[in-house]
């Protein structure tokens, strides 16, 4: 593979950075300009950027990465409960606090690979998020989830300022952690862990993993000790998901145990796998297009479909309203699961792989069929033998 | 000591639900050769099973209720009730050891749909991707059943017959007052009877000698001219219809919702992977030895020396087995190995 040279990064690094800050102005037409939803776009980006460091790189497939996310929002919410309504230092807590249990549970799980290695990590989750619901309940206040009160210390506020009526707001020196502020913050947060994932990426770190991924036996002959670099991938990818989890809890300030839940590791997983793993905008676009859909299709019900299907004829539209209805709304994780399931078993590279056809088919139209072939044997050829 | 007994039947009985799920499991794993996420999801159709068993059973007729003379009132009266009298309403009461006689067919034909819809072609991927693909069914499983029965979990009556509890103590010398639910026994019961079944069929019948032959060498057997990929559809339906039971006879234990496939997924990833890739006597085994652990856990006397640990100790052990015992209690030498 050839590396792209500084120059080459950089570009992208530009063009991502307008793409990403001007996204307010882009999504308007798609209805998706709203503060609250370009947020959670930010916020999940860098937990599936994050999360493709792992498992896009090393092929290791984590099924316990909820478990940061859970952590990094607790420890933020602790320090806008302690220190301060300034997320500077919560962010920071969360990383460091996420990229300790990172480094205690990849010293662990790491041990072992392939399904173990998920299983090792799928216990790790279960046991934090069983323990926040039960005996941590001091820490994590169990099923309320732990939220701020007007009467916390927030020891650094205080030197500066008395206790203000009604519940304190988190801020960035002074910029509010609501509306396209917040989004913005965020979104320079992304920036910033987007550049750091390409240049893990690019760096003979990044290579020594993927030579990890397509052969680990042949890399520990070659000398190499494979495991400190597998531990340094999952801390990076742990301490990522706990910036997500803090962010999480800048922008609400709020941190429940669901958090933790086996099904939201599943979450990140499909989003990296969606847009495509390994590669570095593909679980950018996973998590466009899950966010996005999650919400225009929970949003719609029968109504907005018979309104959706009025140019048809009368006979015709209830049909299709009966055909659609129990995929939107309430039913938008079946769409999900169906989605899902067509991706891994058409188009296992995710989006990418799919425009990566589009493009060979444009440009040389001769040998469309031959690529397509290749190109999908390639990946089974590289898939994880993790054979030791 | 009483309680001490009782902890040790619930946790034979929670083993057996947990033996079942991973036999199936194993079962699959060892044949195919493939990581079903969506095993979880049988077992919750198991238990749909019944409740679909049941309503179609109480299917029911507006009829005008006699007792109440002052006004015209009707009540729901079942067909099977109107047809057949008192034997209909026997029935109705039977209606969950019936359902079993009704989901044995459907659970072979959702397996064997699974296996060559799906299924088969990812025997060659990843395990990554066929974890990946698998829990995708799961949640879309999971969500047709939530769109037909809502999200509710739907209580099961067991039979009227043994709905109450059994003085077990008195055949153990410990007295009337230790009483056990005769359901949770018929439940331990059966899950027996199951296992030993698939264990003769695997180990009796010349077909069973051919899919463990296929298991231990699946070329080989092929160049025998046995048609391998044949035997192990029909081993994943039977696999399907184990997980399928244990959901079935569950249902009056835990009332059915459309997520507990996935509950009872995770825990029996654990207990296959405790008990060993691809050995079904570690299944067997680590099933019930974890379902004791468990209940021991739940305990106040020791919760009170560790507060937290009935929540943890299965993932805790899981954690320390794989840690010692690579292989896991049981595990065969090469299957899986890494």
């Amino acid at each position: 593979m050839k590396t792209p040279t500084i120059k080459q990064d950089m570009l992208v690094m530009l063009i991502f950075s307008v793409v990403i800050l001007t996204m307010p102005l882009w999504l308007e037409p798609l209805g998706a300009n709203y503060p609250d939803l370009l947020q959670k776009f930010a916020i999940f980006g860098i937990f599936a950027v994050g999360y493709n460091i792992l498992f896009g790189l090393t092929g290791y497939l984590s099924f316990g990465h909820a478990a940061f996310l859970g952590i990094g929002s607790y420890t933020a919410v602790w320090s806008l409960k302690l220190l301060t309504m300034n997320i500077l230092p919560a962010l920071l807590f969360s990383v460091l606090m996420s990229g300790l249990f990172a480094l205690l549970i990849g010293f662990i799980t790491l041990r072992r690979s392939g399904i173990y290695f998920s299983i090792l990590t799928l216990a790790f989750a279960q046991m934090f998020y069983n323990l926040a619901y039960s005996v941590l309940t001091p820490i994590t206040n169990g099923e309320t989830g732990l939220q701020l009160a007007r009467d916390d210390a927030r020891v650094i506020d205080r030197l500066f300022s008395e206790a203000g009526e009604g519940l304190p707001s988190t801020d960035f020196f002074g910029l509010a952690m609501s509306g396209y502020s917040g989004f913005y913050i965020c979104a320079v947060l992304l920036i910033i862990a987007f550049f750091i994932s390409q240049r893990i990426f690019h760096s003979p770190f990044g290579t020594k993993l993927r030579a990890i991924k397509s052969n680990q036996t042949r890399m520990k002959y070659t000398g190499y000790s494979t495991r400190p670099y597998l531990l340094t991938a999952f801390v990076i990818s742990g301490m990522y998901a706990g910036l997500a989890g803090g962010l999480m809890a800048a922008t609400d300030p709020l941190a429940g145990a669901e958090r933790m839940q086996w099904t939201a590791s599943g979450e990140v997983v499909l989003m990296t796998i969606l847009g495509g793993v390994g590669t570095l905008i593909g679980p950018l676009l996973g998590v466009g297009i899950i966010k996005y859909f999650e919400n225009i299709f929970s949003a719609l019900n029968e109504q907005a479909l018979h309104q959706a299907f009025a140019f048809m004829p009368d006979w015709l539209a209830n049909i299709m309203v009966f055909l659609t209805s129990p995929f939107v709304g309430e039913g938008w994780h079946l769409t999900l699961g169906a989605l899902f399931v067509l991706i891994v078993v058409f188009l296992p590279g995710g989006i990418m792989q799919g425009i990566d056809l589009i493009k060979k088919r444009f440009s040389s139209p001769s040998k469309n069929s031959k690529t397509e072939h290749t190109s999908s044997e390639a990946r089974l050829e590289k898939a994880p033998e993790n054979g030791q | 000591m009483d309680a001490i007994f009782l902890q040790i039947l619930n946790g034979l009985d929670k083993g057996g639900a947990y033996a079942l799920i991973a036999l199936g499991l194993t079962l699959v794993f060892g044949t195919l050769g493939v990581v079903n996420f969506a095993h979880g999801a049988l077992f919750m159709l198991g238990a749909f099973c019944s409740v679909s068993f049941y309503k179609l059973l109480t299917l029911s007729k507006q009829v005008k209720d006699e007792s109440i003379t002052f006004f015209d009132a009707f009540k729901e009266q079942p067909y099977l009730e109107i047809w057949f009298g008192d034997y209909g309403t026997t029935i109705i009461d039977l209606a969950v050891p019936l359902s079993i006689l009704f989901a044995i067919p459907v659970m072979l034909l959702i397996g064997l749909i699974m296996e060559r819809g799906l299924i088969r072609h990812f025997y060659k991927r990843t395990h990554a991707e066929q974890i990946l693909v698998t829990f995708g069914l799961a949640i879309v499983l999971q969500e047709v059943i939530k769109s037909f029965f809502g999200a509710n979990p739907i209580p099961m009556p067991a039979p009227e017959i043994v709905s109450g509890s059994a003085p077990i103590g008195v055949l153990f010398g410990l007295g009337e007052s230790v009483v056990y639910p005769w359901w949770r026994l018929i439940y331990l019961l059966f899950s027996g009877v199951v296992i030993a079944g698939v264990f003769a069929f695997l180990n009796m019948t010349t077909y069973g000698m051919v899919v463990r032959a296929g298991m231990m060498d699946r070329e080989t057997v092929g160049l025998l001219g046995i048609d391998v990929e044949r035997r192990f559809t029909v081993v994943f339906g039977l696999a399907a219809v184990v997980t399928g039971l244990a959901g079935v006879m569950y249902a009056p234990i835990l009332p059915p919702d459309y997520h507990m496939g996935m509950d009872f997924l995770v825990l029996s990833f654990v207990v296959v992977v405790v008990g060993g890739m691809g050995s079904l006597g570690g299944a067997v085994a680590a099933g019930f030895l974890l379902g004791i652990l468990q209940s021991f856990a739940s305990m106040n006397e020791v919760k009170s020396i560790i507060p937290g640990i009935d929540q943890i100790i299965i993932y805790l052990v899981a954690v320390v087995i794989l840690l010692v015992r690579p292989r896991g209690l049981l595990g065969r030498k090469g299957v899986m190995e890494d």
